[in-house]
This record gives C-alpha cells, structure tokens and sequence, in this order.
C-alpha cells in the first residue's frame, strides 16, 4: 500500500493501426467507453498510436491533464511496449506507469469478421488494462555491469565467422566445440556452390585463424554443462572430454618442458585398433588415436576411449621427452564467464534408411550426398575417385534424388520443410560428375529447383547445358538388380505425365536436415524456444533473426533454420554484431519484476525459499523476527514463489496481486457491485 | 438452460515467453477463433496464486484457462511445473465446491504454436458452453 494514494489520472488511446483493428473494431464506442470508466480523465483515438504523432499526443496529454497512467489499446506489448514506455517517460512520467491493451494481435486480427464480439472484447481489454493502470507504480530500471566476454558454441564456419568477428572487436570469446576439431560440416565438403571454390582450402584459413587469434579461448572436444545467469553474467560450466592427449601447454603445467603433442602421428601408426572415421562417412579406417583430417585445429590427437584398448603402445612410441599421452585422463570441469552467447550448434542429417522406398543401407550404391561428397574429395577416402560402393566401378548412369525427406509430410520423416541447399548441391555433385568422368551422365530427380541465391540460377543453366538430365517428379521407389547391383529408380515424370523406369548405377540420395540430437538439450539448457519444425526459435522471424527472447543469447547458422553457407555466415557476423552490443555498451537495463518481502506480512515459514530456482530467496533475522529476504541480482522476476507464498507477504512488482485482482474484478464484476 | 446466445465469461492467465507469443503469433497468422476469453498477462504460470483463480470463480467466471510454456520450455526452468502442481490442488478444491473442475484448464502452448493457441480457444470456449454458466452466479448479490 503506498501511503500518499494518489487519484488515478489515466489517459487511454486506442490505435486505429490503419483498418488492421478499425476494420474489424469499433474505435469509437470503445473510446466512449473508455471515457466512461473509472479514473479515466482523457480518451483518445488516432491511426498510428506508435507514429511521431501518435507518440506525441500521449506526451501532450500526459502535460495536459496531469495523468499519471498511460493504456495504449494497440498491437502486443511484445511489439511496442518499448516504444510506448519511452513517450510515458518523454512525457515526464515514470515508465512503468504505462500499460498496453492488446486489441491486435489478440483481437482484431482473430475475430476478424465478429465486428460485435471483437468490439466488446476490445471494451473489456481497455477495462482490464485501466484496471491494472490505476494501480501502476514507478520502479526503476536495474542496470548491471555486463562481462567483456563471449562465448560461441559450435565451431562450424558459422560459429567461427561469430567468434573471430567477435574477437577482432576486441571482446574474449570463448569457442566451443563437441568434435576434436573446429571446422563443421564445412569441412567434409569438396566443393562450395556456385563458385566452386574448394571447400577446404576457403575454410582452412579461418581455422587457422581460430587458432590463432589472441582473443579466442579454442576449447574443442568441450560440451557446455550448465549454463547460470543471465545477460551480461552469465556463469558457464564447461566439460573438457577426456581427449587422452596433452596439448604443449597442458604438458607444461604438469612440468613436462617441450612436451605435449606435436601432431607426428606416430601413435596412430602403432595403435592396433581400427574404427570407421565418422569424418568420412565410415567410409576410411581411423584407430583408436585417432584426428579426423591432416589440416585439424588445433594439430591434437585425440583417444577414442570407448574402443581404446590401453595397450600402451602408443604411450611407448611418443616417448619420455614429448610424454603427450595419458591414457587415465578423466573429464575436467572449467567454469566461465561471459556477457552474451551464439548458438552456432548446427544441423544433422535426417536418418533416410526410414524412408525404406530408396533402399539406403539396403542396397550398397544408393548413397547420401554427405557420402558423395567425401568420395568425390580428393582428400576422402578414395582420393576422389568415384566409385561405386558394391564393386568399385566408376559409375556412368548417376541419378540424384532431391528432397529425400524434405518437403515430405509422409513416411514417418515427417519433414515439411525445404531444406533449402541440397538442390543447389545436387546441382554442384552433377557437375563434378560431369567434370571428372567423360561421359558420365547425371540424372536429377526433382519436385522444384530451388536456385534462389546470387549467381545460383546462373549455375542451374550451366548444369543444364553441360548435359545433365532432369526428370520432374518425386522418386517412388528404388529396387537394386541383384547381379549388376544396378538400381531401377521408379518416378512419374510429371511433365511427360508418365511413369519412368531408369536404370542407374549409383543413386545419391539429397537426404533432409534436422536439429542436432544435442539441441534440444541445450536449447533448454540456454532457455531458447523452438519452432514448431524443432529448429531454435529468433525472437522474430524478419526483424530479429539473430536473437532470441532469453535476453543475451543469440543463434547462427542452421539451428536456426536451414541455410547454406554465405546466408550462415551473414548471419554469424550479424550474430555477433547483436551480441557485442551489450559487451560494448558495459551495461544492460533489467526489468524491474522482482520480488519484494513485505515483512510485517511475512511469518518466516521459508517455503518460498523452494519454489525459486534461482536461489534468490534467503531468510533473515530483522528486528528480531525471521523474514524473507530477496537478492536482487540473482531474481529474474518470474513469481513463482508470490503465487505461492500462503500469506501473500511476497510483492512481484508490476504484477503484483492486487493488480491481477484489480483485472479480474474489473472484467467480471465490471466495476460495479 | 444454455441459450444460443449466452457468452461465457473465461479469463485466460497466461505467460509472457509462450503462451503469450502463441496468442500473438495466432494474430499474425490469422487464425480465427471464438472472442469470449480475456487474457491477463503475468511473466509466468509460476505467478498464478491459486487465490486468483478461487477469486475469478468467485466473482462469477465461468471458465478459467491458464496457459504456460511446455515442461522444460519455461523461461524461469519450472514456473510452468510448479504451477501445474497447483492446479491439482485448485481443481479438487473447485471440486469440493461443487464446481465442475473443466471449468478449469491449464494448457502448454508454445511461442511458435499460434495454430494450437486458436484450438485451445475454440476448445475452451466449447467446453465453458456445454457446462453453462457458472452455479455461483445464481448466489451473486
């Protein structure tokens, strides 16, 4: 209860937003109405509330008439709130003094052909806001110091491109990576589209830079564990995966001079165990010491503890002056902190043996294109030469299946979306084809090409003319020639309006993306949303896309959302443009929403000490009683413990219960009785 | 007792960081639903004191919903959780009361699930007019 209780001088403006409310509301009888109610001095209309104008009669009035609480009936609050609160405060009063009615998003755009229903539903809004406006009181903004440092989680280009922009303008960035290896899916491709520039010889650079740089922490073969805090201090458990392996500085600290890895590999060449290289597909042996590729980063063997036999044989050939190895490593725990992060966690590929129609990991010349990739590389596995899987021919008949699960609502894979770069890489693999083996025809199985970047409808003509055949219509099935181990791809050619039957050497399935398995884990972890499709939610699709609506934290790359290399690398720069503002500025404004003991109310119980998760909540000796007592700077202002404490001696501010009272009430006794 | 045109009165409590954006994000897309339910918007489902719902019912509700993020959605980690415990205890109280406890719904509605938010409308608003108006209206002053 304020002692000095003012009389509430409330102005109201109803937005017209054009006709997107006008049209479906009646601005004038819900502007009589408002006039009507209770502490309401002044009711206003005008077609753009949130236009310098629109701004500027909320100022004038607010000087006019003295008001001290300002309702805007309008769009959502999470739209603008802000812009709203800052002509409350132009106007001379304290921000909080605002509140918004949302007659938009949540009325007129719903009810868009109840002119009646959306009309008195607009009534009732502006009633329950002024309710809430009457009871409004000014609270300060908090402002916290923010760390000068980030983290970037995922090592692929696109977290690279985030951390070394970040980096260079001088904020500590901490890189995360789960692989041994920075480098990302990039890495295992040959070649880039349109350009045709070498995958790894335009992501190597970057590497090497990401190594390099003063300003970047490197952890690879590092998770993140716990994630604490919130903008501008938040406090990260790292978990650095027993690699097996020490790095010359971690040789050094354990007082070993000039030791450490060197990269040599001579370990791998004694280590008896042989795995398949998840680098390359499976398709090339790796032992149980093990890196992906020569051109890693950083240069740093890595123990696969999981089929290391601890023979010992490695730990011998290192010898005592290097003493690199250690086979009885364990996990180690880092704890870090930072102002803001990116998520740069990246994609996976949809399991496409589901689709059992295309036979993949049933007939051995069907493949992905993750697959192709790797054979067709001059550093894969078979020194880019194509060949088939069954019998090591060089396949001349090539057909490519695009959108193998995208755009799919059957099936089971369920992937309604494009995945958006495999008709521009299925592109780029018939050319190779074209390019390496004379004579060689490839065959595209396709819905629609989507060539839709720069130069990238140039490229589909290229391909076009260069020979390759395209075929409209989604695959039905493939079936393999026991013998030959050919494959007779079924379709409908929907332009010749009739079923084809082609037999081809090898199939290269464009197989789907899908979030990591890890996503979902630390998007919760982070306390990102998710679309409906799985990938992590921006806090708005055209005007945010970078960030997210926990404040601080920001995505690039594909987690996003399906994207190819140029749109994930702009959107990393733009990543970690969003996230250095923070750092750069020193301070972020919090909300003031937290909770306040009122202590002659307050019986010392302590059960709301469990209701918060946050461990913002103490008790306390005060003039000889027991108290709650709140911390500040850990409350983020949730109200999970003001709607349990069973006194109600817990004030959340701005949403305090005699408010939400105040709004009940208001729309269910409607003021009277 | 229930004639065609009788509106249900429903008041919606729901979170800033899902719920909230669902509904918003159902305007953007256009989903048409029933206008008979008044939202109240708190920061989380953790906020709802079990009293705001007895009050609503009290003061003639006839229906209540209160809508969160999805388990291991929340924003603030487990507001929604701790407070779809609540609602246990709320709905055998309204029980005890002698009020049917569908008049009270908790649903999980994401911030990307605009489409949901008008089913979960459509939904309520159908259920609130089966029950008909609430028995405690009869005992209003």
């Amino acid at each position: 209860m304020a002692e000095t209780k003012e009389e509430p001088r409330i102005g109201v403006f109803i937005c017209h937003c054009g006709t997107n409310i006008a049209g479906s509301i009646s601005i004038e009888e819900v502007k009589k109405y408002a006039e009507t109610l209770d502490g309401v001095v002044v009711a206003d209309e005008y077609q753009y509330m949130c236009s310098t104008p629109g701004q500027s009669m909320i100022i004038d009035a607010i000087k006019e008439h003295n008001l001290n609480g300002i309702v805007v009936a309008a769009c959502s609050p999470r739209l603008h709130e802000p812009t709203f609160r800052t002509a409350t405060q132009e106007g001379g009063l304290n921000m909080f003094r605002f509140e918004m009615a949302n007659i938009r998003d949540q009325n007129s755009w719903v009810h868009m052909h109840d002119w009646e229903g959306a009309t008195e539903k607009a009534k009732d809004q502006v009633l329950i806001a002024v309710a809430k406006a009457r009871m409004l009181e000014d609270l300060q903004p908090k402002s916290v110091p923010v760390e000068h440092s980030a983290l970037v989680l995922g090592g692929g280009v696109g977290g690279m491109q985030a951390a070394l922009d970040l980096a260079s303008a001088g904020i500590k960035t901490y890189l995360i990576e789960k692989a041994p290896t920075v480098g990302g899916r990039m890495s295992q491709l040959d070649k880039t589209f349109p350009t045709l520039d070498c995958s790894q010889c335009i992501l190597t650079p970057k590497m090497v830079d990401v190594g390099r740089h003063p300003n970047i922490e490197l952890r690879t073969y590092t998770e993140v564990e716990k994630v604490e805090g919130y903008i501008g201090n938040f406090t990260i458990t790292l978990r650095k995966k027993a690699r097996g392996v020490l790095d010359p500085t971690e040789a050094l600290e354990r007082g070993i001079v000039g030791g450490g890895c060197n990269g040599c590999g001579d370990c791998a060449e004694v280590c008896p165990v042989i795995k398949p290289n998840p680098f390359e597909m499976g398709m090339a042996p790796r032992k149980a010491i093990y890196i992906y590729h020569p051109q890693v980063m950083p240069l740093l063997y890595t123990i696969d503890f999981d089929s290391c036999v601890k023979c010992g044989l490695c730990v011998d050939i290192c010898g005592p002056e290097k003493r690199a190895i250690d086979l009885d490593m364990v996990d180690t725990f880092e704890e870090i902190k930072v102002g803001t992060c990116i998520l740069a966690i990246g994609y996976d590929y949809i399991p496409i043996e589901q689709k059992k129609e295309w036979g993949y990991k049933r007939f051995d010349n069907v493949i992905t294109g993750l697959e192709f990739e790797r054979l067709i590389c001059a550093s894969g596995p078979t020194g880019g030469h194509l060949i088939r899987p069954s019998d090591g021919q060089t396949p001349m008949k090539v057909g490519f299946v695009l959108c193998a699960g995208s755009r799919d609502n059957t099936g089971g894979v369920n992937k309604p979306y494009c995945s958006r770069f495999c008709c521009m890489y299925s592109l780029k693999h018939a050319h190779q084809i074209m390019e390496k083996i004379p004579g060689a025809v490839p065959y595209l199985f396709y819905m629609d090409i989507r060539s839709f970047g720069k130069m990238y409808e140039e490229f589909y003509y290229r391909i076009q003319n260069e020979g390759a055949k395209f075929i409209r219509g989604r695959v039905a099935n493939i079936l393999e020639d026991p013998i030959t181990k050919n494959l007779i791809v079924n379709t409908e050619d929907t332009l010749l309006g009739r079923p084809v039957s082609m037999e081809m050497d090898m199939v290269v399935l464009a197989a789907a993306v899908q979030p990591t398995p890890e996503s979902e884990k630390i998007r919760q972890m982070f306390g990102v949303s998710k679309s409906q499709d799985g990938w992590l939610l921006e806090a708005h699709p055209k005007l945010n896309p970078c960030g997210t609506t926990t404040a601080g934290i920001y995505l690039a790359g594909v987690c996003q959302g399906p994207k190819d290399i140029p749109d994930t690398v702009a959107q990393a720069e733009g990543a970690a443009s969003a996230a250095s503002i923070p750092i750069h500025t020193g301070e972020v404004q919090l909300e003031p929403y937290f909770a306040q003991c009122m202590d002659d109310i307050c019986a010392g119980c302590g059960l709301c000490l469990q209701q918060c998760p946050y461990g913002a909540l103490d008790l306390i000796e005060k003039n000889g009683r027991t108290v709650m007592e709140v911390t500040e700077a850990k409350c983020k202002g949730c109200g999970t413990c003001g709607g349990f404490c069973p006194g109600g001696a817990i004030k959340m501010q701005h949403f305090t219960s005699p408010q939400i009272c105040a709004q009940i009430d208001a729309f269910l006794l409607k003021g009277g009785e | 007792m229930t004639d065609e045109n009788w509106n249900p009165k429903i008041i919606a409590i729901i979170c800033n960081w899902c719920s909230y954006a669902g509904a918003d994000l159902a305007g953007g897309a256009r989903v048409q639903y029933p206008p008979d339910v008044r939202a109240i918007r708190v920061m989380c489902t953790g906020r709802v004191d079990p009293l705001f719902i007895m009050k609503a019912f009290q003061d003639g509700a006839d229906g209540m919903l209160i809508s969160g993020c999805h388990f291991g959605d929340c924003h603030y980690l487990e507001g929604n959780y701790k407070c779809a415990k609540r609602m246990f205890l709320v709905k055998n109280l309204l029980k005890n009361i002698g009020l049917d406890d569908n008049r009270l719904r908790m649903t999980f509605v994401s911030a990307s699930e605009g489409a949901k938010w008008g089913a979960v409308m459509e939904d309520v608003v159908k259920t609130v007019k089966e029950l008909g108006p609430s028995p405690l209206k009869k005992y209003e002053r």
